[in-house]
């Protein structure tokens, strides 16, 4: 297993996953615009996916490059049913609040 | 390893101004910058199919899905009014120190001693020479011969994604007019028909 890549320790690589997580899960939690929740959802993904790469290039095993390409294909379908959610909410109101959407369970 | 300091700052600064912006436009933007870094990343770590599949996928597809939804949104007389953003204190304190616990685990992961799983047959060679580790080739090999089943699942969730849009967002529901809507169409295709008649 290789520990750095290019002079670059593995720790970094996810610690710079690990920071650009919780970014999104800041954003994901505190953010009320459906829109860019999504957005920050996006990035939690990308900080999965980060991840995912440096551990299959660390171990010159392309499985964890394989995940990574499900989880964009998730990332994608998930992206298209969320919008589309978000259009036919907007549709039904011109005033919308994420914590409103509490109707949407059951 | 200078090119990867710069990568990180980039993807930092971009990831906190998607989370901040005002505007969902501004948040699209540098999530489109940080998308771009994210690819540069993995072309440094010799994953290049990947770096491609994100620039088509994540900046081709689904930011412009972003960039539609805002468009359509805004298209309307009245602007939207969101909701205001507000932190909730649990949450936020659970997250912060799930961070800490997070990078903590890390840092010891990092000391302990590693299973070294079977490697990829491919060699590592240099990015977009031949049939090397993270090429197209070695990637699509091991994808459609060693796992071909989570491929198959991947297309039945795509399928399911788009017929939960076709239902959710396809206008299947008959238009109902309001009173006055209807009393302005009928009063305009009254004159229509009277301006025919002359």
């Amino acid at each position: 297993m290789a520990t750095s890549f290019a002079g670059v320790p593995i720790f970094d690589y996810e610690a710079l996953a690990s920071i650009l997580f919780f970014i999104g899960l800041a954003g994901a939690i505190a953010r009320r615009n459906p829109l860019v929740m999504l957005m920050s959802i996006e990035l939690m993904f990308n900080a999965a996916n980060l991840a995912f790469i440096v551990f299959a290039r660390a171990w010159l095993n392309n499985a964890g490059q394989i995940f990574a390409f499900l989880v964009i294909t998730v990332a994608a379908a998930e992206a298209a049913i969320a919008l589309a959610i978000v259009v036919v909410v907007f549709r039904s109101a011109p005033q919308v609040d994420v914590d409103d959407v509490r109707v949407l369970h059951g | 390893m200078i090119s990867f300091w710069v990568i990180a700052v980039v993807l930092v600064v971009s990831a906190l101004w998607t989370v901040t912006a005002r505007r969902p436009i501004y948040s699209v933007v540098s999530l489109l910058l940080n998308f771009a870094a994210l690819a540069t990343t993995y072309l440094i770590l010799h994953a290049e199919f990947l770096a491609v599949m994100q620039m088509i996928v994540y900046s081709g597809a689904i930011l412009m899905l972003f960039v539609f939804v805002i468009a359509l949104l805004n298209s309307g007389i009245a602007p939207i009014v969101l909701g205001r953003d507000r932190v909730p204190l649990a949450p936020a304190a659970a997250v912060a120190l799930a961070a800490v616990a997070f990078i903590a685990t890390t840092i010891a992961a990092a000391h302990a001693p590693a299973i070294v799983p079977i490697a990829s047959h491919s060699p590592l060679g240099e990015v977009g020479r031949g049939n090397v580790f993270g090429s197209i080739g070695d990637f699509g090999q091991a994808l459609f011969l060693s796992r071909l089943l989570p491929f198959e699942v991947t297309a039945l969730i795509l399928m399911v994604a788009v017929i939960g849009v076709v239902l959710l967002a396809g206008d299947l529901t008959p238009y109902v007019p309001t009173r006055r809507r209807a009393e302005r169409a009928r009063r305009a295709l009254r004159e229509a028909i009277l301006r025919e008649g002359k």
